[in-house]
């Protein structure tokens, strides 16, 4: 691993036992783990090629703890990675070991479900799926759904501004929460937003949101939920190239159709999907799109119709609609199952998520073939085609030397190409350690240090879990200085009236 | 009379921002000024007029993205919008009419600076949920860009979304990159008649809990119905219901809506173009527009609490007020110029917030438009701001007192 981590502060590792004990008055019990053996399942979180021991992990349960421990911390000086339900695919939530790890599990309770207004106030700790869990005997759901959602909690959702399959249609998880409570690492407790939908002065949730546990720790959520929709109908649909389906996605959108879903896979993809799941996937096509569409039967099947003439228009070899609800669940059965199905076929797979321009696709894939010769690795994709999000799984066996190496460069050659497209190095899994170092590909050192002057307007000794997002660590102090040559450019051609 | 910087690229707004960093001087951002009159009264030395920046970047219908220089007329941009079947789903505002200025002026870096949307936000989200890109000059007389032009993008702080809203004191936006989506095929509007305003909310709350997919819910008492600018046939409050789609899922949504509504009050439906001019006069307050120098407030609040909390601002000084939002946005136009701030904000009473959109300028000297925010939030909205704009050259003052 290449990885290179801040410095490790050697004055704090030296107050080890001293820490943990100030700690654990403030988080008595349990709450506070401080043997190797216990705090083990903590070392890595989903993206499990790179693993720390933290300092210490605490588990607090309540918000006073929360504010507690972050003050204790600020006043000290320790670093503090927080971490929700630690599936983060680009190691937000990996420890530092010379950090505390705040766990946010036992925050785990529905507070409020309010229909008339159409939101959940829920604690961090509560899974995405539990949201929808809580709601959905009176019909309700929360949009948001990550792969990961029976594991994934809304604290991390909000970090990680967590997209999934709708997010065509219904957004990610910024367009879909509405208020936090937030602790800021002086022990601050802020409210922002509520159960009303525009901002208050500054939009501050739409930083708070996707800001990878870099500027404060969500303690509650104010998410919206929305009614289920009668009914839901997907279609099946295969094609001889990517590029024809490419081709049906820009169709299908271009016709005013906004699909609830619109999900592509590779030949690769099927085929892993299919030998796992046994979905019914044709096995002989290069592309499968899955188009999912929502609403009242009238509009599904009406919708289903158009979806069909344009599929068939662009040379769809297989087109099948679901005509029952198992039939739809078992069409999702083989996408959702797509990673482990992958697993099944390699030793280790390394998932990629950079988004593209949808047009893009034919080269997109086409460049990605070669690069997969040049390493030698294979790669099996799947698409949230609608919104253009690639998910590239790049097979590999770790017990072969450099295999980890070659399939880490490869996908850094992958989201360097998304970037040269017009497209960006993630598109729903985070920045994190994983792609870190690729952010000066998208931004120069002007664009990084304006976000990094925004990180320190919360946390201006960047305690808050340091070594994620940015590649390089500037001091705020030093950020904050302003480099004006007054009076050097006279702008004389620059119009006046 | 203060001097006037007309740049014709990003780079003469870098010149523009260095020189009143160095010198201590105070800019006045604006685009086409037509939404000069909100926010606080302060003072300037210069104007920056970044209207001259205009023109579309990049326009790809297929992928659903539009890109423009920030100073581009938002006429322009509608009709090419429209041209493609396509539109900006937040349904910006047009604030004209309530300001007292044209109809239909604008550009589109003042439609996100001030972040304003229609009607559809219940549905579609606002302006700052379509911000994928942005291009800006900072306080510090530096380019940034941040975003992107797709739609799923997490890479970095979403720094376009945080300029919406943020009333040009942040940066001076160049470039901006927005969502487009189609316009929907129909559109039709199931009115309820005669409900007081808390009925009203009642049943608008029930129609955004149903299935019936309702892309506008609005609701106007009987006196500001009155004032709309189309024929009403009844003289009573009127509830609005939007159902936009392909033909046979409204009529299938409409016969839900009738059955769900029955009990409050007697029915009527508007059809396609007597739909959208109706949305449209609602969209941009058109009933509050006769007055010029009435007080004019803005909320954002808790939907179910839409009714208490304009009820009480009226008993206590007789303004009228226009319910969207399903009762989440209020606007409250009082009988004259007195905002009667504190009548408006102990009505609020900490489920939302209200901004002081129309007020007279010796009203908008002494006034907290904006509102105060409570000491954190204040803490990190001063930091911000310092972090973006530490001298204090851009719109210093518009939104709060230091700021």
């Amino acid at each position: 691993m290449s990885l290179v981590m801040p410095e490790l502060d050697r004055r704090v590792l030296g107050r080890r036992a001293e820490i943990v004990a100030a700690l654990r008055a403030i988080v008595p019990g349990e709450g506070v783990i401080d043997s190797a053996t216990e705090m083990k399942p903590y070392e890595s979180d989903g993206l499990t090629a790179y693993r720390a021991l933290p300092m210490v992990v605490v588990l607090p349960s309540t918000v006073e703890q929360v504010s507690q421990v972050l003050r204790y911390c600020y006043e000290q000086k320790i670093k503090v990675v927080p971490r929700g339900a630690g599936t983060s695919l680009s190691g937000g939530s990996l420890p530092l070991e010379d950090a505390v790890l705040l766990g946010m599990a036992k925050f785990n309770r529905v507070l409020e479900i309010d229909y008339e207004n159409r939101v959940a106030v829920v604690q961090p700790g509560v899974t995405n799926l539990g949201v929808t869990k809580a709601v959905e005997h009176e019909g309700f759901y929360y949009a948001p759904d990550p792969s990961s959602q029976i594991a994934c909690s809304i604290g991390g959702n909000i970090a990680e501004n967590s997209g999934g399959v709708h997010c065509l249609k219904y957004g990610m998880t910024m367009n879909n929460v509405l208020g936090v409570e937030m602790v800021l690492i002086t022990g601050e407790v802020l409210r922002i937003g509520g159960k009303y939908l525009d901002a208050d002065g500054y939009d501050f949730l739409s930083v708070i949101i996707g800001s990878e546990g870099l500027l404060g720790v969500v303690t509650e959520v104010t998410v919206r939920i929305l009614k289920k929709p009668e009914t839901a109908r997907a279609v099946l649909v295969g094609f001889p190239t990517s590029e024809a389906a490419g081709d049906c996605v820009a169709k299908i959108i271009g016709s005013g159709i906004i699909p609830a879903g619109m999900e592509m896979m590779d030949k690769y993809a099927i085929e892993a999907a299919e030998a796992f799941v046994h979905a019914g996937y044709p096995l002989d096509v290069e592309a499968l799109l899955i188009v999912e569409l929502d609403g009242p039967e009238a509009e599904c099947s009406s919708l289903l119709d158009r979806v069909s003439e344009i599929a068939k228009s662009c040379g769809a070899t297989t087109l099948r609609a679901s005509n029952s609800e198992e039939e739809r669940i078992n069409f999702w059965a083989g996408r959702k199952a797509a990673f482990p199905a992958v697993g099944r076929i390699s030793p280790d797979y390394y998932c990629m998520d950079g988004t593209i321009p949808r047009g893009k696709l034919p080269l997109v894939l086409s460049r990605m073939r070669e690069l997969s010769k040049q390493y030698n690795l294979r790669v099996a994709n799947v698409f949230h085609a609608g919104d253009g999000n690639l998910h590239p799984l790049i097979l590999y066996d770790a017990n072969q030397a450099d295999e980890l190496h070659r399939a880490e460069s490869f996908g850094a050659d992958i989201l360097k190409l998304c970037v040269e497209v017009g497209g960006v190095l993630t598109g729903e899994h985070g920045v994190g350690v994983e792609k870190r170092d690729l952010m000066p590909t998208m931004f120069n050192e002007t664009d990084l240090a304006q976000q990094q002057r925004l990180k320190c307007a919360f946390d201006a000794e960047g305690l808050l879990n340091p070594g994620k997002v940015f590649p390089k660590l500037h001091r705020c102090a030093e950020l904050g200085r302003m480099h004006i040559h007054a009076g050097k450019v006279p702008f004389p051609d620059l119009p006046r009236f | 009379m203060s001097d006037a910087f007309k740049p014709r690229d990003e780079n003469e707004i870098v010149e523009a921002v260095a020189w009143a960093a160095s010198g201590g001087k105070k800019l006045e951002v604006v685009g086409q000024g037509s939404k000069r009159g909100i926010g606080r009264a302060a003072q300037y030395d210069s104007t920056l007029d970044v209207s001259g920046l205009s023109g579309v970047a990049l326009y790809e219908p297929e992928e659903l993205v539009f890109s423009a220089k920030a100073g581009t007329p938002m006429v322009e941009i509608e009709k090419l919008l429209a041209d493609n079947k396509q539109e900006f789903a937040f349904e910006p505002m047009d604030l004209g009419p309530i300001l007292g200025g044209e109809a239909e002026a604008g550009t589109i870096g003042g439609m996100l600076a001030v972040n304003f949307s229609g009607p559809r936000r219940i549905k579609a989200g606002a302006a700052r949920d379509h911000a994928l890109g942005v291009k800006a000059v900072s306080g510090r007389a530096e380019i940034f860009k941040a975003g992107g032009r797709v739609v799923k993008n997490v890479t970095g702080y979403d720094l376009p979304k945080l300029m919406a809203g943020s009333f040009g004191t942040l940066a001076v936006m160049t470039e901006i990159t927005l969502k487009v989506l189609p316009v929907a095929e129909d559109a039709e509007t199931v009115l309820a008649l005669g409900l007081s305003d808390t009925r009203a909310v009642e049943a608008m709350a029930l129609a955004m809990g149903s299935a019936c997919d309702v892309s506008g819910a609005a609701h106007l008492p009987q006196k500001v119905a009155a004032k709309l600018p189309m024929k009403s046939a009844a003289n009573t409050s009127v509830t609005a219901f939007r159902l936009e789609g392909i033909a046979p899922s409204i009529a299938y949504r409409r016969e839900k809506m009738e059955a769900m509504l029955k009990s409050f009050g007697s029915l009527a439906v508007l059809q396609a173009d007597v739909s959208r001019a109706f949305w449209r006069a609602v969209r941009d307050v058109v009933p509050f527009s006769g007055k010029k120098s009435s007080a004019l407030w803005r909320l954002s609040v808790t939907p179910s609490a839409g009714a208490k909390i304009g009820g009480a601002i009226s008993a206590a000084t007789g303004a009228e007020v226009l319910y969207d939002w399903a009762g989440g946005l209020i606007w409250v136009e009082m009988p004259d110029e007195n905002p009667h701030e504190q009548a408006v904000r102990s009505a609020i009473n900490g489920e939302g917030h209200a901004l002081l959109v129309r007020a007279t300028p010796s009203v908008r000297a002494s006034a907290n438009v904006f509102g105060s925010l409570n000491e954190g939030l204040a803490k990190v909205t001063r930091s911000m701001k310092e972090g973006f704009d530490p001298k204090g050259v851009l719109n210093p003052g518009r939104m709060y007192a230091g700021i």
